[in-house]
């Protein structure tokens, strides 16, 4: 874990939305007006009461506001910090109708539970538990499955989560952009699952084999596989010394293999994860990066604060283009050959990388692998087909209490 | 430009804005920086008999993050020697001729103690006297301060020792520590003083450290009772002051005292009767510079209302405040909700419901179903998201009008301005009052 807090990526990515000191943090949460029936809370997929915890934030009563947040979603600390707020709680705001900033819930969730990991005492009041202990397999151990296996190892269930990678934590260890959230916080938050009860085997990945022992082993599975590999261009030079899909590119900065990016990149596409991929590479010390996209901005699938934050980065972008071919010489990227769809002009964009960012496939192969008895839940990427890490734990928690209302609870 | 200038029971200052007696009027180099700021007025920090502080001596509540809406104080009256008091307000009066310092006195019962003081203060060229009968701590465990102000008997005696020999006006300031203030006012008149000051400062525990679980302020370890000032008494301030002028025994010229901060509050005690208005918090929070909003606001006040001087609204308000038997029983209004300005956070509904009548209700459109599953809005998946920034219906709350009872405890919650107004309703029933209706 420790290794991972690499100095200089932590240098060349602050925080986007710094933690909130106390007084400041104060004089927000007095700015909330303790709606009723508040839009925030029903516009967040896990509902978590803001108003609620923001007012115990505002008593002083950290452990309790805490509490509030978690009570309701398990990873409130990540998804304080990478959530789309803007289009969530914080778009809810009633404060917009009233031509004022909406409160700053995403940074005062933020508050509460860094108070509440610094207080020491993470300790969660017990639930009822169920009926029966059940056994529970979680394959993947991404925002969904840590969500499902710590809702039912706080209702006492003995819940084994297996991840095909070195380190648990799915994209929020590996994907999201490190100024939201870095990997020692995302660990963190898998560390404080862990606590719950939760078993966690990483480097493990269950091919069609084992899961097929998983019903003698286990009462219920949950899959939050997540999407599975990203798509290829199907052009040329896709092998070519310089060619990185972005979520490798993405993964590799995080967990600190790579430390820069060369002068001049291409990403092609233009969703929330080629935005995430351009602005880190310029972070990295690319001076040129672009993004080209075959449409136009209006249907670009970034959210707009995204689109907004990668220009502010200094990201260039290059509508109703799409790519042809990758140049290269000896092995290696040298440019990057286009063709304007509207028009049919031929152009090349000179670069040392490609970073294709065109979308994840759709990794279901175990789900349709399964067979027998053996209950089985799924939820999060895997099923929504790529939403938010919120979606996901909403999605999680769902399963786990099905699970304990199908099984722990009924089953006497 | 309207005219501030004042006369206030025979003390003539440039306007009514008076340090209070406290930290503020201290010193002479104080209270000459406070009049070149544009205090009209100062009552000297308590001249008396030695004595010695306690360290600390504040302590205040805060409101949802706004600092000292209450502050609380243990200190006693001026710890300087009496002979340094007395030659700064010569030096003062010397180089402030118009402006009026006012000695405050406190010293044992006794008449020759009081009469030496009154003596030294006017030979020093003091304006007028105020009498400290208001301290509630510390001096008032030696039979002094509030302990004074309490017993009436004591308070017109005193006061009549010092009308022997004063040759300025007296003024009694008044301890609010008492269950009837009017009681206390009625005893200075009998004893001849000119006016009274109102009020001093309110018995108070401002609260307990949750860590050490000692009260504040703490001295080491322990704590006393101290006296409440700031905006938080000036209700409790604005009544006092009403109840002085609306008694026939006890009408005599007020300084208003307690919570003023702005213009505003001034403005308030005036129109309720006072004189002069006295400042000592609100001084300690920002300083002296707080007066040139007292002064501006209140001359633009004054202009748009057509007020030339002081005296043309002083009291007007008074005869507003009647007793409740005197209310008309008739008279109507109910909560109406703007929904053009409704930002939809339902704070009145939830009040109404919780804490009054009932009578506001979510029922104007059909609510979202809450068994649908949230999830993140995707462009790409979803569309385009709604509009934020129009409240939507069903979060628009309706007054059931034929039940409101008026209470105002919505359009109080309301975090909109003139979102929630109370309209009057026409039921062309006559005045009635509740004495009227049971003659
Ligand atoms: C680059 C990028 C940036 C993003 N940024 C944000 C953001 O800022 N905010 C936000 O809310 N969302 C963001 N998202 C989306 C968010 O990360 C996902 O919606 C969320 O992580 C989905 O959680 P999950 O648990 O379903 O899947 P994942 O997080 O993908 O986790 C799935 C896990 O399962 C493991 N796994 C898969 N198959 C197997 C197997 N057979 N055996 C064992 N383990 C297996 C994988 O290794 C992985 O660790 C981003 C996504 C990407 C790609
Ligand atoms: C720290 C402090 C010391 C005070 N000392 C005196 C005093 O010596 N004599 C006195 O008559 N009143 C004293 N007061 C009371 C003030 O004069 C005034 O009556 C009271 O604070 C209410 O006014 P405010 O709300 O503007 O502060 C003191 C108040 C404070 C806060």
């Amino acid at each position: 874990m420790a290794d991972l807090a690499n100095p200089e990526i932590a240098r060349r990515f602050p925080d986007l939305h710094p933690a909130f000191a106390h007084q400041e943090a104060a004089v927000e949460a007095n700015r909330c007006l303790y709606c009723f029936d508040a839009p925030c809370t029903v516009a967040c997929p896990t509902h978590i009461d803001v108003p609620r915890f923001i007012r115990k934030l505002a008593s002083e009563n950290f452990r309790g506001s805490a509490l509030t947040i978690l009570d309701a979603n398990l990873l409130g600390a990540s998804c304080s910090r990478v959530c789309p707020v803007e289009v969530l709680c914080e778009g809810a705001c009633v404060m917009h109708r009233y031509n004022r900033a909406p409160i700053e819930i995403g940074r005062l969730q933020r508050f509460a539970l860094d108070v509440f990991h610094a207080s020491g005492d993470t300790e969660l009041p017990s639930l009822p538990s169920g009926a029966r202990q059940l056994r529970v397999a979680c394959v993947g151990s991404g925002p969904a499955s840590l969500s499902c296996a710590g809702e039912l190892a706080r209702r006492g269930h003995k819940v084994t989560v297996f991840e095909a990678r070195p380190l648990a934590g799915g994209l929020n260890t590996y994907g999201v952009a490190e100024y939201k959230l870095n990997a020692e916080a995302a660990l963190r938050e898998v560390e404080f699952i862990q606590s719950l009860g939760v078993e966690i085997r990483c480097n493990e990945e269950i091919d069609s084999a084992r899961f097929t022992q998983f019903a003698a082993e286990y009462d219920a599975v949950f899959l939050g596989l997540g999407l599975g590999k990203m798509e290829q261009l199907g052009i040329p030079g896709e092998d070519l010394h310089g060619v990185v899909d972005a979520l490798r590119f993405i993964a590799e900065y995080k967990t600190g293999e790579r430390l820069s990016a060369p002068g001049r990149v291409v990403v092609v596409g233009a969703g929330n994860t080629a935005v995430d991929a351009a602005s880190a590479a310029r972070r990295l010390g690319a001076n040129d990066v672009s993004m080209l996209y075959r449409r136009t901005v209006a249907e670009m699938s970034a959210f707009e604060f995204e689109y907004e934050h990668a220009k502010h980065e200094g990201v260039e972008f290059r509508w109703l283009a799409k790519p042809l071919r990758i140049a290269g010489q000896a092995g290696r990227v040298t440019g990057l050959e286009c063709v304007r769809v509207d028009t049919g002009d031929e152009f090349t964009i000179p670069c040392e990388m490609v970073i294709p960012a065109i979308g994840q496939s759709r990794g279901r192969a175990l789900l349709e692998s399964a067979q027998g008895s053996l209950k089985i839940f799924a939820g999060g990427d895997l099923t929504n087909g790529g939403r938010e890490v919120v979606d996901a734990v909403a999605d999680g928690k769902r399963a786990a209490l099905a699970i304990h209302a199908q099984f722990g609870e009924t089953h006497a | 430009m309207p005219d501030l200038s004042v006369n206030f029971a025979g003390i003539k200052s440039p306007n009514p804005f008076w340090l209070a007696s406290g930290p503020p009027a201290n010193c002479g180099e104080q209270v000459m920086r406070a009049f070149d700021a544009g205090w009209g007025g100062a009552v000297w920090k308590t001249l008396g008999e030695p004595i010695i502080n306690v360290c600390s001596r504040y302590s205040s509540v805060d409101l949802n993050g706004q600092r000292m809406m209450g502050l609380n104080n243990i200190e006693l009256i001026s710890d300087r020697p009496l002979a340094v008091n007395l030659r700064e307000i010569a030096e003062v009066k010397r180089r402030y001729p118009k402006h009026a310092v006012i000695a405050s006195l406190m010293v044992e019962s006794k008449r020759e103690s009081w009469q030496e003081i009154v003596k030294q203060s006017e030979d020093a060229g003091a304006d007028g006297l105020e009498l400290n009968f208001g301290c509630p701590h510390g001096m008032s465990e030696r039979g002094m301060g509030s302990a004074v102000g309490q017993v009436p008997e004591y308070t017109q005696m005193i006061t009549e020792w010092v009308r022997e020999i004063a040759r300025t006006p007296v003024l009694v300031k008044l301890t609010p520590n008492i269950s009837d203030i009017r009681v206390a006012a009625r005893a200075a008149r009998r004893g001849g003083a000119h006016g009274v000051s109102a009020i001093n400062t309110i018995n108070s525990i401002t609260g307990i450290d949750l860590d050490t679980l000692r009260p504040r302020p703490d001295v080491g370890g322990l704590s006393s009772h101290g006296g409440y000032c700031g905006p938080a008494v000036k209700p409790i301030a604005l009544n006092m002051v009403q109840q002085i002028g609306a008694d026939a025994d006890a009408r005599q010229p007020v300084s208003g005292i307690g919570g003023v901060s702005s213009w505003r509050d001034a403005a308030e005690f005036i129109l309720l009767g006072c004189g002069t208005v006295q400042v000592c918090t609100a001084a300690m929070h920002y300083g002296f510079r707080i007066v040139e909003d007292l002064a501006d606001g209140l001359d633009n006040w004054m202009r748009e209302k057509g007020f030339a001087t002081l005296e043309d609204f002083r009291g007007l308000s008074l005869p507003k405040v009647v007793e409740w038997k005197n209310l008309d029983l008739n008279f109507k209004v109910v909560a109406r909700i703007h929904e053009d300005k409704c930002i939809g956070c339902d704070l009145c509904y939830t009040a109404c419901r919780d804490g009054a009548h009932q009578c506001i209700h979510l029922d104007r459109g059909k609510r979202p179903d809450a068994s649908r599953i949230t999830t993140t809005p995707i462009p790409k998946l979803d569309g385009p998201m709604a509009d934020n920034r129009v409240t939507p219906l069903h979060r628009i709350p309706r007054v059931d009008e034929a039940e409101c009872v008026g209470c105002n405890l919505c359009a109080l919650v309301c975090p909109v301005e003139n979102c929630i107004t109370m309209d009057r309703v026409e039921n062309g029933l006559a005045f009635q009052s509740w004495e009227q209706r049971n003659i």
